[in-house]
């Protein structure tokens, strides 16, 4: 019988939950690195039992960690992160010019065709590739000495590249985004980049329709459509039906269009799912009513899902990689939250129950469909 | 043999339960521990000191005897109760936060 495992990280070690397709009864499985923080987990699409981890520490660094037997045992891997040639500069909070400086891997994105290959966004923002199973890294330096380079700027929490969506029809294309520098593609396998932030519009940057300094929190795709890409950014929910070439705000009836996750059902890709967030002050949800918001039209049009799901006094946030949806029939949904509890949806989305209440904050949430 | 006792992050790290007794030819210095640990616990790399500079983490701490060591040159001789094993070197995470 086929089955679902979670990868969950936390401010404080990483969890692997696993049920079988009912996804009624779940094992929980961690802390994994406990008091470690777990950027990000995910699995290999060609090798699942192959799932690749990102932890970090203030004191210790960067690691990234790999399992071969989904997440039994894990083995360090290469943790040099090191910029291809001098490093420039990028904008700082106060305008000035500063040094591109490695924090941390905020996301690592295995290839769709090879379990050896995995890419890592990182902060500051850059993307990383590793073609031997993460021994080793290689900048892929046309994206960060991209002209507007030197005008990208941190949001709050960094300057982070978050976000790596691979087209599953054109091997050589990428997208990425980057708080606070916007959305980027290429074309040519990450040799060379262009910033696709047409038809953005952010209010808080001097020119509100600039090339780049847009802080995009979430770029989501369906496979089937990869030409039709959704965005979730600091505020406003947009959509692009050209590949990033121009985008138009489909925020419609939210009660409120900032958030950070952004994600599209499994088998229906005109149905995506964002979680309202009050504001950019105000980092929980309006209300106090944990809603996610279910689009079955591409956006604009917008329902409120909430059976199952705390409806008075609730002030936790959802991050921007704490959201996923398995494949099975019927579409799974899955998202984590800040104060610690994971939600999971086997009906598209009409009924939640927690799986586990009392987690660290949780930073991201990857689901694997098992055979 | 030397003895190393590691912060609770770097023992989950190193999959180690308690301090560690690590083997170093030649004079015993701050330098040669640090090698000689990287060595046998690969996975440390980089968690201690930077892979290309050598330069300690900010947030980590050298102690030796009750003398902090963590701005010595890699050169300097540990004392003779660490390098005989009777003394520990500690690795310590700088307490930092509320």
């Amino acid at each position: 019988m086929s089955g679902v495992r979670l990868l969950v990280g936390t401010r404080k070690g990483a969890f692997i939950l696993t049920s079988d397709g009912k996804r009624e009864q779940w094992k929980i499985d961690g802390p994994h690195f406990a008091g470690w923080e777990m950027y990000h987990l995910k699995g290999c699409p060609v090798a699942p039992n192959r799932l690749y981890a990102s932890q970090s520490s203030g004191w210790f660094g960067q690691m990234i960690q790999r399992s071969d037997d989904g997440g039994q045992s894990w083995e360090t891997v290469g943790n040099c992160f090191a910029y291809d040639g001098i490093p420039g500069t990028h904008q700082w909070y106060d305008g000035t010019q500063h040094p591109w400086e490695f924090k941390r891997v905020w996301h690592l994105e295995p290839s769709l065709t090879d379990p050896d290959t995995v890419y890592a966004g990182v902060e500051d923002a850059a993307l990383f590739r590793s073609t031997d199973a993460g021994q080793t890294w290689t900048e892929l330096s046309g994206l960060r000495d991209h002209e507007t380079g030197p005008r990208w700027q941190p949001g709050a929490g960094g300057m982070c590249l978050h976000t790596i969506l691979l087209d599953p029809s054109d091997p050589k294309r990428i997208f990425v985004a980057i708080s606070a520098a916007g959305a980027f593609r290429t074309d040519d396998g990450g040799v060379t980049w262009k910033p696709i932030n047409q038809g953005l519009r952010s209010e808080y940057i001097p020119d509100p329709k600039a090339e780049v300094g847009h802080c995009v929190h979430r770029l989501a795709m369906h496979p089937s459509r990869p030409n039709v890409l959704f965005m979730q950014k600091h505020w406003d929910v947009m959509r692009s039906n050209d590949a990033g070439e121009s985008w138009h705000e489909v925020s419609g009836n939210l009660p409120s269009d900032f958030g950070f996750p952004i994600d599209v059902h499994a088998h229906e890709p005109e149905t995506i799912y964002v979680v309202p967030i009050k504001s950019d002050a105000e980092h929980f949800p309006p209300e106090g009513k944990l809603r996610v918001y279910r689009s079955r039209t591409g956006g604009n049009e917008w329902e409120a899902l909430t059976n199952g799901l705390p409806q008075s006094d609730c002030y936790v946030n959802v991050l921007r990689d704490a959201m996923a949806v398995d494949t099975l029939d019927s579409c799974g949904i899955y998202f984590g939250t800040t104060g610690g509890q994971v939600y999971a949806s086997s009906d598209s989305g009409d009924s939640w129950n927690a799986i586990v209440r009392d987690l660290p904050a949780v930073l991201s949430v990857e689901v694997q469909t098992l055979p | 043999m030397i003895r190393v006792v590691l912060p609770t992050h770097l023992r989950i790290l190193a999959r180690v339960e308690s301090e560690v007794e690590l083997a170093i030819d030649g004079p015993v210095t701050l330098g040669a521990a640090l090698d000689a640990l990287e060595s046998h616990y690969p996975m440390l790399r980089g968690a201690v000191r930077d892979h290309g500079t050598l330069r300690r983490r900010p947030f980590v701490r050298f102690f030796a005897c009750e003398q902090d060591v963590s701005h010595a040159p890699l050169e300097t001789l540990l004392p003779d109760t660490v390098a005989n094993g009777e003394e520990p070197l500690l690795i310590v995470g700088a307490i930092a936060g509320g």
